[in-house]
């Protein structure tokens, strides 16, 4: 089961700084770029979270040589422009408060959390909750009342504002493209600030375009009014990918989408962060949507307080609180299902049973299959690779066991804490 | 009106009542030849000298009411005094301003005069369309440049003020067409421009071909004004027209 393929999410860590200290290329680190130590590798990993009986791969990320990011061969031939940024970059929230003056409530109390170098970490919760202005306390677009924030290591209070913020991608729900600038032209904004080479930005801009799946001889000269919803939201994560930033911050940027091409993006992007490996903060109030897109998850509470920092399987297995338990809803039993795919599961072997049943795809979720199974009436599902050749059996028995010897379940909702007053 | 017309030396002669030719002689509400022989005398410099007029009123105009939309779009609460003040001077009737300014010190009966007058027509028009073109620029455009870090002024020449063309285009394209109109009468203080010949086709009793052609010239002018204005909008503002694809 752990040599089965990688699952996208469970994606150790140290990959990126793998590639980091190995840029011998001339091109400057992050560290080196502002002068410090190289940062620490990640902490070894935690035992693997164990969710509905299936335990989670989170040994090394196995380097292939294509997932080495498109930007850094972009960078190596370059001097000028952002090719002395890194690909990513260690966050650190040191005790930080918000309170806006004439508010007796503080929007966010106390909140530390670190996010490790190419970790996407979901910032959830209710509205109120200060989501949204604990990502925009980090490019300082909202002054701090308290606390630090450190970005590689480095407080972001000594950064001159607009200079830290063309370091740290920036999407928003509503997009934000320039209506009177082409796409090329949206794209190139960051690296245009920084006074980045011509030739260097309009190759840039290409690849990006092809990064994001979209025809740069279609799209680049393209106003933002003819695009779709969809395509505007890729363009701005183009956008915010141009300067190569250590950072990305992504304010509920499927928010305004319809579901169906939500989901798409949504798999786009996680496609995308396996490519460019960036320490990304994503604020959503979905929780599915953190679920799906978060290695881990900040979950606030109303007046900013951070209720648990985890990872997906681990909130839903052992939620801190009840509030926890509330927020991620009744169903994270099947939530958790969802995390883990049929290739991450022991499958019962092919014995005959497989001729004549629906069969499920390798890659579909064990949610999808339970799904699935109970529209079959329950008869076993025989699962196929993507070469359509059978790779063993489902049954609704199977999953069942899953669900059964996992620590989920009666057991599990009674040993919820009372939520902290 | 009449008064001041009834100054005299102001309004020239030109020419046309002392002409011996059959046309005017008739009484005819328009005489071709009239306009032929005195295009190069009298309406080529009448309409040269009304560009001049409009140009200079609708670019001092709006230097001033861009400078003053630039500030109040900073400083919210400036907008009020301005629109104040912008509304009274664009209330007061023309004639009234003409006299009121007549008088003061270093004016008179120059260009100037007719200038400051014609200029202060144009604000109110002009600081309205550029303080709510800018204003009307999205809030997530304007959040998504500052989180990109363009500094205020970048964002503002590059983002907020290409954004606001087309309204501020449309303020110039009306205080143009303003200012032509109103330069006609503005011709009882500095005697230049269109409204030369009109003045002095209604001194005369009779012979009204100058005040045809030359209200004709004026009413081309605005519209080849605002024509031109047209496409200097479009070329300037291509993402406008850029619709669905």
């Amino acid at each position: 089961m752990l040599l089965g393929r990688m699952q996208r999410r469970r994606k150790a860590l140290q990959k990126t700084h793998a590639n980091y200290a190995g840029a011998s290329d001339g091109r400057l680190s992050w560290p080196e770029l502002h002068g410090e130590a190289a940062a620490e590798p990640k902490r070894a990993a935690p035992a693997p979270p164990r969710c509905a009986g299936i335990s989670y791969r989170t040994g090394t990320f196995f380097a292939k040589p294509d997932t080495v990011s498109v930007l850094s061969r972009q960078n190596s031939a370059h001097h000028k422009g952002p090719s002395a940024f890194p690909q990513a970059a260690t966050l650190e929230l040191r005790g930080v408060s918000k309170r806006y003056p004439g508010q007796r409530e503080a929007a966010i109390v106390d909140l530390s959390l670190s996010v490790g170098a190419g970790e996407v970490c979901v910032l959830v919760g209710p509205s109120g909750s200060g989501k949204t202005t604990a990502m925009r306390l980090i490019n300082r677009m909202i002054p701090l009342s308290g606390g630090d924030i450190l970005l590689g290591g480095r407080s972001v209070l000594e950064r001159e504002p607009n200079e830290l913020r063309r370091e740290i991608g920036y999407v928003i729900q509503q997009v934000g493209l320039f209506p009177h600038q082409t796409v090329a032209e949206n794209i190139a904004t960051v690296p245009r600030l920084v006074g980045s080479d011509r030739g260097w930005v309009s190759r840039r801009v290409h690849d990006l375009l092809e990064l994001i799946g979209m025809d740069p001889e279609q799209i680049a000269s393209r106003y933002p009014a003819q695009l779709s919803g969809g395509q505007r939201q890729r363009v701005g994560v183009a956008r915010a990918l141009a300067a190569d930033p250590p950072l990305m911050l992504m304010d509920e940027p499927f928010g305004a989408i319809d579901p169906i091409t939500r989901a798409r993006l949504q798999d786009e992007f996680l496609r995308l962060q396996e490519r460019v490996r960036k320490t990304v903060v994503f604020v959503t109030h979905d929780i599915d949507e953190a679920i799906k897109m978060g290695d881990r998850i900040a979950i606030l509470r109303e007046g900013g307080r951070l209720a648990q920092y985890d990872t997906p399987a681990r909130i839903l297995t052992s939620p801190a609180d009840r509030f926890v338990a509330e927020f991620v809803g009744a169903d994270r039993a099947l939530k958790c299902l969802g995390l883990a795919t049929l290739a991450d599961i022991e499958l019962l072997a092919p014995d005959g049973r497989e001729t004549g049943t629906e069969r499920v795809q390798l890659t579909a979720t064990v949610r999808d299959a339970l799904s699935q199974l109970i529209a079959a009436g329950g008869g076993p599902l025989t699962v196929v690779n993507e070469r359509d050749e059978v790779a063993g059996i489902v049954t609704l028995e199977m999953l069942g066991g899953l669900l059964g010897n996992g620590e989920l379940g009666r057991s599990q909702a009674a040993s919820i804490p009372e939520a902290a007053a | 009106m009449i008064a001041i017309a009834a100054r005299g030396p102001v309004i020239p002669n030109f020419g046309g009542r002392t002409s011996s030719f059959s046309c005017e002689r008739a009484n005819r509400l328009f005489c071709s030849d009239w306009v032929s022989r005195n295009w190069g005398t009298v309406l080529w410099p009448a309409l040269r000298q009304h560009i001049i007029l409009t140009l200079i009123a609708v670019s001092v105009g709006f230097m001033i009411s861009t400078a003053l939309a630039l500030v109040a779009y900073r400083r919210n609460w400036l907008e009020r005094p301005v629109l104040i003040v912008t509304s009274i001077l664009y209330t007061i009737p023309s004639l009234a301003l003409f006299e009121l300014l007549e008088p003061v010190p270093g004016l008179g009966l120059s260009r100037a005069t007719a200038e400051v007058a014609l200029v202060s027509y144009t604000l109110l028009i002009m600081f309205r369309n550029t303080l709510t073109g800018l204003r009307e620029v999205p809030a997530d455009v304007r959040d998504a440049a500052a989180g990109m870090g363009m500094g205020p002024t970048q964002s503002l020449l590059r983002v907020e003020l290409p954004l606001a063309l087309p309204a501020i285009i449309a303020g110039v394209r009306i205080a143009t067409v303003t200012v032509i109109s109103l330069a006609t009468v503005a011709s009882l203080i500095d005697n230049e421009g269109l409204g030369a010949p009109i003045l002095n086709a209604i001194s005369n009793d009779v012979f009204k071909t100058e005040l045809i052609v030359a209200g004709a010239m004026a009413v081309g002018l605005a519209l080849g004004a605002d024509g031109l204005l047209v496409i200097l909008q479009r070329a300037l503002t291509p993402w406008t027209r850029a619709s669905a694809a």
